[in-house]
Order: structure tokens, then sequence, then C-alpha cells
């Protein structure tokens, strides 16, 4: 096949070079970080009132529940755990606010990327492979995830709350437990067909979690058979984790954190691979 | 190209592709023809490696797309049937994030999209978002962002379905020019005009089957007449009249509001209609059209 020269008229100026390659980088960009440059363009658009927002909330909830309602503990009780009750809470919140992100970030933007804009299909027909598709989306969310939680902390450390330098350490643990619900709430989402779902997730799973798993007060204060289901969310072992490095407490149960906060990130994506393809490649 | 032998898809028990055959080459246009349900969507689907192949043998671009898959969709380019264009984001943008796709440099996407955008008549919309444009520019958007990879494949799943009529006229010569620069088309349509103005070559699909194979040209040739009578009496009297025409033509149709008359001669015809004292409403000739051949394998049966 030859190019045919002729005359001048739009569309004459396309190259069409059959049989040669498409010019592409020198070093090969990784599937998967194609996919989440995507959502880096979308990003691109909101960036601001995203950044904004994950500025206010830290702000907001630690002035009126740490400090405003913390001092009313702090008074009778000596605060929590040792610590002053916006010391103790912060982390907690850290985690939750990361799980709420991990979970809004893998809901309505997963169904519509397959249902209303088609994202996953256009990528689908590109070199991107179902994989590439959803670990980009899923690196994406982290990317972003990132960005929140150093501006926590950077909030953090304004509250003096920040008592250790372990606390460096609580951006990967944001992460991670982010990550713990992206990864299995996007395999739930790939499956559904109508974005009444996600109310039922949010209302039966992930209000009573960010409330119930020691995020506001210790699990100790709960009935024992609640404690054990509180024990038995990842957003406990988020919390948990979160707070031994901000305050410096570290111990070897944090492995025992991180490994159950890994195993719900697998599983989430090894059962992403699964509902992605079993949803896409028909 | 693209080489097929048995091809099979099935989604459980229902068999949407029944084993069909077909070689496409290069620079050939190549066209799939058949009603909704036909199984054109996922022969297609198949072609473009978004599909696994349930059964038969399929090479594509001489690579297996079980295994190769990646490296066959980035030397194609896919159109599909409902645009999968990133509404929010700005026309250029959604170019840029194509390429992308196919880990182009930044630099290169660029010149390329500028060139697409010309060639779509899009180069003054370039800035705006997308989710305001006519059905006509999104889906000319969408073949500039299949192109930007400069395929060697280019794969149109219904490009013209729901355009208005310029629309469809200024996409035709774009897809038109697309051909004489050498790029391999392959087309599903259930236009027939459409048909006829670009493909080379075409199959008409019918149940996952193929019912007929050849140049537009041919099967007129082999499933109608040069020529059609087309017939209109009062309301009710075409069951009555219909035998006594049946004679005048090779073939005839008795449908609801008129009759047709396949021939090869349809003045010749039409006098001997006038002959018979026979009066119609109105009366046309005309030469026959991709549309008698498909109706005519296909049936006119609604399918939905």
């Amino acid at each position: 096949m030859t190019t045919t020269a002729r005359g001048a008229a739009p569309g004459d100026a396309i190259h069409f070079q059959h049989g040669e390659a498409v010019p592409t980088r020198r070093i090969p960009t990784p599937m998967w970080l194609r996919a989440a440059c995507y959502w880096g363009y979308q990003y691109r658009r909101t960036w601001r009132s995203s950044v904004v927002t994950s500025f206010l909330i830290p702000v907001l909830y630690l002035a009126a529940m740490g400090i405003a309602l913390g001092s009313l503990i702090d008074k009778h009780s000596h605060g929590v755990d040792g610590v002053t009750y916006v010391a103790y809470l912060a982390p907690g919140l850290l985690a939750g606010t990361c799980m709420q992100i991990g979970t809004n970030d893998a809901t309505y933007p997963v169904m519509g990327a397959i249902k209303w804009m088609r994202t996953y299909l256009a990528q689908l027909a590109t070199p991107l492979e179902v994989y590439d598709v959803l670990l980009g989306h899923l690196a994406w969310i982290m990317a972003r995830l990132a960005i929140v939680v150093s501006i926590y902390l950077a909030v953090m450390a304004a509250f003096d709350v920040v008592y250790s330098p372990w606390a460096i350490a609580a951006l990967p643990a944001g992460l991670l437990t982010g990550l713990a619900f992206a990864a299995p709430v996007s395999a739930f989402a790939a499956t559904q067909d109508k974005d009444s779902s996600f109310s039922t997730l949010y209302r039966f799973a992930i209000i009573p979690m960010f409330l119930f798993s020691g995020t506001f007060f210790p699990i100790s204060q709960l009935p024992e058979w609640l404690q054990a289901v509180a024990y038995a969310t990842p957003l406990y072992h988020g919390v948990a984790l979160c707070r031994d490095l901000t305050l410096g407490q570290v111990s070897w149960s944090d492995i025992g954190h991180i490994a159950y906060l890994c195993a719900c990130a697998l599983v989430g994506y090894l059962a992403g691979r699964r509902t992605f393809a079993g949803r896409l490649v028909v | 190209m693209v080489e097929a032998h048995g091809l099979v898809k099935r989604f459980g028990d229902f068999v949407a592709v029944d084993g069909v055959d077909f070689t496409i080459s290069p620079g050939e246009s190549f066209g799939f023809l058949g009603p909704n349900g036909a199984g054109k969507t996922s022969t297609m689907r198949m072609i473009s490696c978004i599909s696994p192949v349930s059964e038969g043998s399929l090479r594509v671009l001489g690579m297996d797309p079980s295994t190769d898959g990646p490296r066959i969709r980035a030397r194609m380019g896919l159109v599909p049937q409902e645009d999968s264009l990133d509404l929010e984001l700005t026309v250029l943008d959604n170019l840029m994030i194509y390429g992308r796709y196919f880990d182009m440099p930044k630099k290169v996407i660029r010149e390329r999209a500028a060139q697409l955008l010309e060639f779509a008549q899009l180069t003054d919309r370039a800035n705006d978002r997308v989710d305001p444009l006519s059905g006509g520019m999104k889906r000319r958007l969408t073949i500039a962002r299949a192109l930007i990879s400069d395929p060697d494949l280019l794969i149109l799943d219904e490009p013209t379905t729901g355009l208005d009529p310029q629309a469809r006229h200024l996409l035709w010569d774009r897809l038109y020019r697309l051909k004489q620069q050498g790029v391999t088309l392959i087309i599903t349509t259930h236009y027939m005009d459409e048909a006829e103005q670009l493909c080379d070559r075409l199959v008409v699909m019918d149940k996952g089957r193929f019912a007929a194979e050849g140049t537009p040209r041919q099967l007129i040739d082999a499933y109608s007449t040069k020529e059609v009578v087309e017939l209109r009496f009062s309301p009710g009297q075409h069951e009555e009249i219909a035998p006594s025409l049946a004679a005048l033509a090779e073939r005839q149709e008795v449908l609801p509001d008129r009759i047709l008359l396949y021939t090869e001669d349809g003045d010749a015809a039409l006098a001997e209609v006038a002959r018979m004292g026979l009066v119609a409403q109105s009366t046309l000739v005309r030469r026959s059209t991709l549309e008698d051949v498909f109706l005519r394998l296909t049936g006119r049966t609604l399918v939905d």
C-alpha cells in the first residue's frame, strides 16, 4: 500500500505510513500507566475544588470534633488512650477519609466508565487489556489519594497532633487503606447495572464502618460481639495503623494490620480482574 | 489482512455468528450488511480483538487475536457503534488521550491531531467540549480518534446510523478519501446506499450466517433483476390484480401498499400493464439496488 498524491483537499495532509509502526516513546510506558493518564486528564478539570475540599474537610472536622468536642472529653476523662482527643481522632479520620475516597472513586466512576461514558470500551479498543484498564483506574485513585493524604497530614501537623516521624509512613498507610476499599468496591461496581446498589453499600457498610471501627472512640467501648465485627472490618486495621504511626506507638501488631489491608486489596484486585473481564470482554 | 474460517460467536445458548468464512485483502473496503441482530457487530468485535472467538479460526494482520490482541489493536482503528468519546473533555484532549493509549509522544500526537481535525473539519472546535457537538461532529471525531495511531485497518460499526443526510454525505466523503489513501476499511451497515457508496465487496448477513457475498454489482445481478417496476393501485386491489401481472415479471412481490415487478426491461413491462387496461395510481420504473437484494435475502419481516 502506498500513499497517493492528490490535489489539495482537507485530509490530504494526513500521512499514512502503512506497514510502518506509529512513532512511540523510546521507553515504552506501562499499559496501566497509559490508562491512568486518562483519569489525570479528567482531574485537570476538577483539581481545584478537589484540593480545596481535601483541605477544608480535615480543618472543619478537627476544629469541631477534635478541638471543641475534644475539650469536653479531655476535661472529663483526660483524653483517650493517654493522648488528647484531637490527637486520637485525627488519624482515625484520616483512615476514614481514605476509605470514603477509595469507595467513592470506585463506585460511580467505574459504573460511568462502563455504562455512561464507555471509557473502558474506548480503552479496550487500543493496545490496553482489561487488567490494564482496572489497574490504571486503581493507580489513579491512589495518585489522587496521595494528594489528599498529604494535605491531611499537613493539616494534622498544623493542629500539632503529629507526635512522631513515623507519621511520614501514614501516607502509604492511608493509600493502602484506600486501596483495601477501592479494589473490592470496583470489582463490585463492575457487576452492577444500577447505581442504587451504591446507596445500599454506603448505608449498610461504609457509614457504619466509619462510625464504629475505632475512628471516633476505641472499640473497647462496644459490646463484645460488636467488637468482633469491628475487628473484622478493613477500616479498623487502617485506623489502628494510621493511629500507631502518627502517635509514634508502632508495634508488631501493625504488621498484622498491613497484612490484613494488603489481603483485602489483593483479593479485591483479583476479583476485579474477573468482574471487569466478565463485563467488558464478551 | 483478515482471514476467518468457521468463525462462531456464542453467548450462552444463543449463536450470534454461526460459522462464517471470509478473507479481506489489504486496501480493500469490505462491508457487512444485515438487519439488526444478524451478527454483524459480533463479527466486528471479534475482528477488533475485543470479543473472544467461540470457535473457528481468525487471523488479523497475520496474528492471532487470542494471544496478540494488544499488538493487533496497536495497528487498528475502531469506530464503535456507540460513541465512547469523553464528553466533558475538549475535542483536542480526546485525541491526546487516545494517542497516549498508543504510547505516542505528545509532540507526535499534537501534529497528527492537527491534521486529523482538519480532515474531520473540526479544527475550529478543537478547544470546545465534546458534549454540545452535533451527532455528525461526534462521529467525525470518533473517526479522527481511531486514525490517530495511523492504523493499517479501520473498522467502522454503523458509522452513519442516526445522522442526518448532510452529515452522512460528509462522512462518506471522508471515508472515501481514506479508501483512496489505501486504508483498509471494514464497515457494517444496514444502509444499502452506504454499502453501494463505500464497499468494494460485501457480505449480506442474516441470522449469524452469510446469505450472499460479492461486489455490489454481482449481488444485484445474482439476486435481483436489472430494473424494478413499482405499481400502486387503490388499497385492497393488490391481491386481486397481482395474479394477472405475474407473467410480466421474472419475480413479483405483493406488498400492502404496492406491487413490485422485477424485470429486465421496466418500461416494456409498464407498457404491457397499460395494454391490459389496468390503471395504477402511481408507477415508478427504477434500477435494482442493493436494497432489493437485501430485502430478498433477509426478508421483509421486521427484526427486533
